[in-house]
């Protein structure tokens, strides 16, 4: 790798057990400053459950994480998994990690433009005026701007992943999680979706996407990983893993996506 | 039926009035205040939060209005601890003891509709909350509860209206309310469809002006959410 900087985002060995169940079966990764990572493979390969157990939304079982280099302090708890040993470090981590999620969830309560102050306000502790302003700014480059007063159920399901990436861009990540992002929507609004997400990626924004979005995965990201089984089976550039595969899985899994 | 005996009481009646909207806004003030962490803890994983706040719903909700507010006015003056203690000055009045049964029965009551909301919230943006660095406390104040309470409206509105049929029976330990004020015209005149009519009607009015306030609740805070 030429680019020597420290990563953005590393982690090691990560396992997830769910009951008896090995879901991920040691996965480390890193993403450096800029780096778009797609996340592929075939559902039930633990890809969500990886980019969930990275902000601990999912607990996984063993693991190291490292935002910027510094490292996230775990417990093991009873039952096997981790917990942060200080809640307030992991919140910290967080408010650095947005995430987009599939089903958007979006806060049902507030309109598009309270839902990207909110965090802002309450997390960040910026003050109002410079958090509606930084809203404002973000919603018009998702070209949500004139929808800013609508209340969740009121938008379209595009324009709801919109305003959800314009909630995880206004906390200033330094890396963001996409989960399935496209995956819950109507196929004539995966467009702009996918068209907001190249442009973070051009900008240089560091981004992990779970995706079965082979376009944006060939055109917008540096590096690919596939997934099968808990495990990375195949990875590297975008245009080496996908037009060359090298495992029989992978290649499988390319041509089941063509038919 | 006799109008004059409405008419010549209607003093009597507006002081019940007065008692009935003190008594039952002050108690559901203070049940909805008491039900807030409540409900948190009775929906709450943890054993020791759980099962006193169940307790406590299981037994204001499984008995009688009327058998708690006898329990408290009249069953608590045997125990000397209540009755040789300062504890006294506040049991031996009727009202208060009516305000403290209300409120705990109301709370009981409230408890279950918010902790059944806070239960059915959409995990998804609990998660959303977590994901973008909010700490239990900061999730709790702007997101489980203001959307909990937003899908309550329509069930807290019938406790409300529940409370205040059931504060008729404060008039049974000598609280003249709407119902008071109608049992003393009843049995002064012996007219009880002059009384109690009276009293269905005041009745009346309050829960439709009650059932108005919450459409406009609903329509405020509702409209947009889903359901």
């Amino acid at each position: 790798m030429a680019d020597d900087s420290s990563p953005v985002l590393k982690v090691e060995g990560i396992h997830k057990s769910f009951g008896e169940v090995e879901v991920l079966k040691g996965i480390s990764l890193e993403a450096k400053q800029g780096e778009v990572i797609s996340i592929i493979g075939s559902s039930g390969s633990g890809k969500s459950t990886f980019l969930r157990c990275l902000n601990f939304l999912e607990s996984p079982n063993k693991g190291q994480f490292y935002l910027r280099g510094e490292e996230l302090q775990t417990v093991r708890m009873k039952n096997g998994e981790l917990r942060p040993k200080d809640s307030g470090q992991l919140e910290r981590f967080r408010s650095h990690m947005g995430m987009v999620f599939q089903n958007f969830n979006l806060w049902e309560h507030m309109t598009a433009l309270e839902n990207t102050m909110e965090a802002q306000v309450q997390v960040l502790k910026r003050p109002k005026k410079e958090a509606l302003e930084k809203s404002l700014e973000l919603l018009e480059k998702v070209g949500v701007y004139k929808r800013r007063g609508h209340y969740p159920s009121q938008l379209s399901g595009g324009e709801q992943q919109r305003v959800a990436i314009a909630r995880a861009l206004a906390m200033d990540p330094d890396v963001i999680l996409f989960d399935e992002p496209t995956s819950a929507l109507d196929p004539e609004l995966v467009g702009e979706v996918l068209r907001v997400m190249k442009k973070l990626a051009e900008e240089g924004r560091t981004m992990l996407v779970v995706t079965h979005e082979m376009d944006f995965a060939k055109e917008a990201s540096s590096h690919v990983a596939f997934f099968h089984q808990g495990k990375i089976e195949e990875q590297g550039a975008p245009k080496v893993i996908l037009e060359n595969p090298q495992t029989e899985r992978l290649y499988h899994f390319l041509s089941s996506l063509l038919t | 039926m006799s109008f004059s005996i409405i008419f010549d009481n209607w003093k009597l009646f507006l002081e019940g009035f007065v008692v009935t909207i003190q008594l039952v806004p002050l108690a559901l003030f203070f049940g909805f205040f008491m039900a807030l962490p409540l409900s948190v803890m009775r929906a709450s994983s943890n054993p020791f939060l759980k099962w006193p706040t169940y307790s406590f719903t299981y037994f204001f909700r499984g008995t009688p209005l009327l058998v708690q507010v006898y329990l408290f006015y009249y069953g608590l003056a045997q125990f000397s601890i209540v009755k040789e203690t300062i504890l006294w000055s506040f049991f031996k009045d009727a009202y208060k003891v009516g305000l403290l049964s209300f409120s705990l029965n109301t709370a009981a009551y409230t408890t279950e509709i918010f902790r059944g909301a806070i239960e059915r919230l959409p995990l998804g943006q609990i998660e959303a909350a977590k994901a973008c660095g909010m700490g239990p406390l900061t999730r709790l104040r702007r997101i489980i509860l203001p959307i909990a309470l937003r899908k309550s409206i329509p069930s807290y509105g019938n406790e409300v209206i529940f409370m205040l049929h059931g504060s008729s029976i404060c008039s049974l330990i000598t609280i003249i309310d709407i119902t008071g004020a109608a049992r003393i015209v009843n049995s002064r005149y012996y007219g009880p469809v002059e009384a109690f009519f009276t009293a269905g009607v005041i009745y009346l009015c309050l829960t439709f002006c009650i059932v108005g306030i919450f459409k406009q609740l609903e329509k405020k805070f509702l409209s947009h959410i889903r359901r």
